[in-house]
């Protein structure tokens, strides 16, 4: 048995048996890395002696009867995430020496059920990019051709997952930063509702967008992590009291005629929008197909305000981004430049030294934006479109449950295609902007591959809180889609 | 709309950050082009629209004013690129 085959849910029930050990599992997926991550460098740390050690303390713990869901499962973190006493760089120069003293809650989380985390991965500098290209030590290659990018800002999350690197890992999404790497890759990605997921712990990039949330395998894992991750947090005051639902169960639960009279609504300005790849296409019109045959009724819907996302989303995240990165001053953590010879000229000497173009330029723009004179005109208008952009939402989901979208007008593009302007970096954003705008859930299932052989996902979003429709729909379309190859063969 | 170089560096200093001549002519562009693409944003009729403040819609999320232990100097200094006693040192400040 190839155990770094094994999905979550698989695992899970080969511990429970007996029938392999978490060491043997971690010890199975510590090999493959080392095989494989020079070519695709998913990881920034891999915590092999932490690992094993977890995995030592879960097989005890698994002997006793006190297995929870996640007890010596080895779950790969976006080094976005703070983990105690294991270096947190966020791709970033200026924390590559950075070593958290706390948890994130999501770490704690895990660490209370006696996960084991087996290392943090790549993702852009401080979430800001959708390929991965913007971390400060390298590029993640796309595990199905490694000339491509895996997608971003989870990048190193997505391409962990799609490797067979772990079981499942946490991503986390701020304009698509979880469902676009995870269509990139093949994988299964779902960024919940806005407060769902305590963000403690989470290092800030725009904190009225940010979420973290599961890139898995299948949608059934999916639903496994959300089961763990999903819930009110103290440490949070975004956090929302909603009752969690037992995800699992559900999909448990599910038969062949679950998903009948369920609407999904098609926003028909999305098919509008310029350079959609035709493969993309094909795979999208299929994909509605599978639907129909499920007894899902299509239907057409308006997102009036969709020509305004992108423009609205490049204000509000830069703005907010440029609050949140006010703290990586070389006071208290991180990099300092020890040659200034007062504090203004430290900060500046720091920052510059410290931070990447990408997030250099967001920054200057929220600072811009946010200035004497410009606020009103700029973050005060974009917060008024972003009003509108979630009344939009509202009065979709008056006309069907689920709306249905590609994640990425084109596969993933080859690594340095669109560097050169960052506008065409942000437009390639459009599908998966307005979830996180509009505060609803959304997750990005894989939907086949392109002529050229790279993974393409769809995305279902829907209303706020109602991940269990997205599951149920991701699970059932899953299963009745049965891609053959689920996986890249890695050489 | 056209962001000049003298924005840049008015910009650039607020935001504490050092940008070379070279950058200052590619930002000013980059810049120029970016907020030209987002001007598209006057095009809204945002007549009585209230300014989303995020996507919580919670209010004044309160808690118990209860102390639950502080992890102490050495934690919180541990990470500190200078320290001196139980503060963290800075280059002059006036």
């Amino acid at each position: 048995m190839d155990l770094h085959a094994l999905t979550l849910a698989n695992a899970q029930k080969l511990l429970a048996r007996g029938k392999i050990s978490s060491v043997e599992l971690t010890a199975a997926f510590l090999d493959r890395i080392q095989a494989h991550d020079d070519r695709i460098k998913s990881f920034i740390t891999v915590d092999k002696p932490g690992a094993l050690a977890q995995a030592q303390k879960a097989d005890e713990l698994i002997a006793k009867g006190l297995q929870a869901p996640f007890t010596g499962i080895p779950i790969a973190l976006k080094d976005l995430l703070c983990t105690q006493g294991v270096k947190t760089t966020c791709a970033s120069k200026i924390l590559d020496n950075f070593i958290p003293r706390y948890d994130a809650t999501v770490v704690a989380k895990l660490k209370a059920e006696q996960a084991v985390l087996i290392g943090k991965t790549n993702l852009d500098e401080f979430a800001m990019g959708s390929s991965t290209e913007n971390s400060s030590f390298r590029v993640t290659r796309n595990p199905w051709n490694l000339d491509h990018v895996p997608g971003g800002s989870s990048g190193g999350s997505a391409a962990a997952v799609a490797a067979q690197f772990c079981c499942g890992a946490l991503g986390t999404d701020t304009g698509g930063s979880i469902r676009q790497p995870a269509s990139h890759c093949g994988v299964v990605g779902l960024k919940p509702t806005y407060g769902r997921v305590s963000r403690f712990g989470l290092v800030s990039y725009a904190s009225s967008l940010d979420q973290i949330g599961p890139i898995t395998r299948d949608v059934a894992d999916a639903a496994m992590m959300m089961n763990l991750i999903c819930g009110n947090d103290p440490k949070d005051s975004t956090s929302a009291r909603v009752d969690v639902p037992d995800f699992t169960l559900a999909l448990q639960q599910f038969e062949s005629q679950s998903l009948r009279g369920m609407k999904a609504g098609i926003p028909k300005e999305y098919l509008d929008v310029e350079g959609i790849d035709p493969d993309v296409l094909a795979l999208f019109e299929r994909a509605k197909k599978v639907l129909e045959g499920l007894g899902v009724e299509i239907v057409e819907i308006s997102l009036p305000h969709t020509e305004y996302v992108v423009a609205a989303y490049y204000i509000i995240a830069p703005c907010e981004a440029s609050s949140n990165l006010a703290r990586f001053d070389g006071v208290r953590y991180g990099f300092r430049d020890h040659s200034s010879q007062d504090i203004i000229e430290m900060y500046k000497k720091t920052k510059s030294k410290g931070f990447g173009p990408e997030v250099q330029r967001r920054i200057i723009i929220g600072t811009y934006a946010l200035s004497a004179g410009y606020y009103d005109a700029y973050y005060g208008r974009a917060s008024q479109v972003r009003t509108l952009i979630m009344e939009d939402f509202t009065k979709a989901f008056d006309q069907c449950d689920l709306i249905l979208s590609p994640v990425a007008p084109t596969p993933a593009f080859k690594i340095g295609e669109n560097t050169g302007d960052p506008l065409t970096m942000y437009l390639s954003d459009i599908f998966t902007l307005s979830a996180n705008m509009a505060g609803v859930p959304g997750i990005s299932v894989p939907a086949g591959v392109s002529s050229l052989g790279l993974p393409v996902g769809i995305q279902m979003m829907a209303k706020r809180f109602d991940e269990m429709s997205l599951l149920r729909a991701g699970f059932g379309f899953e299963r009745a889609l049965d891609l053959k190859t689920r996986f890249p063969v890695l050489s | 709309m056209k962001i000049s170089k003298e924005e840049i560096e008015k910009i650039a200093h607020l935001a504490r950050l050092d940008i070379d001549e070279t950058q200052k002519e590619t930002l000013s562009g980059q810049l120029s082009h970016i907020l030209g693409y987002i001007d598209k944003l006057t095009d809204v009729d945002v007549e009585g629209v209230i300014p989303s403040s995020g996507a919580a819609f919670l209010t004044n999320v309160l808690r118990e004013d209860q102390f639950s232990g502080s992890p102490g100097p050495d934690v919180t200094l541990a990470n500190a690129p200078e320290r001196d006693q139980d503060f963290y040192a800075v280059p002059r400040v006036v």
